[in-house]
């Protein structure tokens, strides 16, 4: 078994991406619980009709709130908010996974969608930052 | 007696159950990854089995952060498909099987693994995703699936050793199980993704077919893969593939690949989709005492 504290240390490491470790769990249980709640048809109207008054039956910070009213998906996982979870507000705004994904990174949905038909994002130089490869 | 007779691997990208749904996967985008289930049809079609061990992941939709099963084993009678937040795909329900899912269920505790039983619960596109992709869409699955979830969301997920080891577990169950039955085992998700953050769209052509010859022959390399090189190599989704371990697993200390499949995209997402099959079956016998010890085992029979 590997060392814990190692084992964590290393998620540090790889660029562009937030594992969800069990301290993001814990920082962002009220924000994935809120967004569990969207599954719901009635949760789903009652947010669309006044988002911020949804939001404020929810244990949130006001930093999570603000984020969610922005769609800002990098800073919701930086306050712990996991994608599967987040999910559920880009399809209660009827976007899709694929352009949800991209606003996440630094191009537009077509740039994204034509870099994915040509194989994707390569791993070359996104594997370590320490090691640059 | 039951036998395991095949394992089947395949991603499970909820648009290809869209797809599916709206008669899309003849178009341009969609044929090349469906035409390469088409031989895994037919062959299924021949070899049909009574049941399938579906090992996936759900995607915040039956579990919440409430409650975080890593391995959870389904003994209910019947599935329904999950709302996800579009309303539940229009595909059957999934029938259990529930005698020889308490019977894996007492094997696995037995044998040193301590699995969640769930009786209720609605599936998601992790669990019908794969049955569209093999069965097409009949009006009845044509065979009872026991759904296997595995927490591949919330870090640490299982090691890949332990899904391995799993496996063998699983396959010990099966091979005790007293009535006639041909039981396959599926693993699903992955292969390389990531629907996260910045490096968002990373696919490893390379490394995605390094894992698919892993599970073929004599070799158990890729139990001992550690998480954070399927984070660094495959994008932080990838560790989806931890699943495939616990299909391998069951199938004994040799493989023969009947049928591969890889594609480039599916969404965000590298499709892999393969047809193996058991050389001689062997696994290990269990490690534990209650696994040896012909009273404990007597108990769950
Ligand atoms: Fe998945």
């Amino acid at each position: 078994m590997s060392d814990i504290h190692d084992y964590l240390a290393e998620f540090d490491d790889i660029p562009g991406t937030r594992v969800f470790t069990a301290a993001r769990a814990r920082q962002g249980y009220h924000l994935n619980q809120f967004a569990m709640g969207l599954m719901k048809a009635d949760n789903r109207e009652r947010f669309r009709a006044d988002e911020k008054a949804y939001l404020d039956d929810w244990k949130l910070s006001d930093q999570a709130k603000s984020a969610v009213l922005a769609r800002d998906y990098n800073a919701l996982l930086d306050l712990g908010g996991n994608i599967y979870f987040l999910s559920k507000i880009f399809s209660t705004d009827g976007i899709s996974f694929a352009e949800a994904v991209s606003t996440m990174t630094d191009m537009d949905f077509p740039t994204y969608r034509e870099m994915m038909n040509q194989g994707g994002r390569s791993p070359e130089g996104q594997r370590s930052i320490k090691e640059k490869r | 007696m039951a036998r395991i007779t095949a394992g089947i691997a395949t991603s499970h990208v909820p648009l290809l159950g869209v797809a599916a749904d709206q008669n899309k996967s003849g178009d341009d985008y969609f044929a090349p990854i469906f035409s390469g289930y088409e031989w895994s049809r037919k062959w299924l079609a021949d070899t049909l089995p009574d049941v399938i061990v579906l090992v996936y992941n759900d995607h915040a939709s039956a579990f919440d952060m409430k409650i975080i099963p890593t391995f959870a084993i389904g003994c209910g009678e019947s599935y329904a498909p999950a709302d996800e937040g579009w309303g539940p795909r229009e595909v059957p329900d999934v029938e259990g099987h529930p005698d020889l899912a308490w019977h894996i269920a007492q094997s696995l505790i037995l044998d040193e693994f301590d699995m969640t039983i769930i009786n209720e619960m609605d599936v998601d596109h992790g669990l019908t995703v794969p049955l569209t992709m093999l069965f097409g869409a009949p009006d009845k699955w044509p065979c009872k699936v026991i759904p296997l979830a595995v927490n591949v969301v919330t870090y640490p997920p299982p090691s890949g050793n332990r899904c391995w080891a799993l496996g063998e577990a699983i396959a010990r169950a099966v091979n005790s199980f007293n009535d006639d039955l041909d039981v396959q085992v599926w693993g699903t998700g992955g292969m390389s993704h990531q629907l996260q953050g910045p490096r968002a769209g990373l696919i490893n052509r390379e490394w995605d077919n390094m894992f698919l010859d892993g599970l073929v022959g004599t070799t158990d390399k890729l139990r001992h893969i550690p998480h954070i090189e399927y984070l660094r190599e495959t994008g932080s989704e990838g560790i989806e593939m931890v699943m495939w371990l616990i299909m391998r697993g069951a199938l004994g200390r040799e493989t023969k690949a009947l049928h591969r499949h890889y594609h480039v995209p599916c969404s965000n997402t590298a499709i892999g989709h393969m047809v193996l099959e058991p050389v001689d079956g062997t696994v290990p016998p269990s490690p534990t005492i209650e696994g040896k010890n012909a009273a404990a085992q007597a108990m769950i029979d």
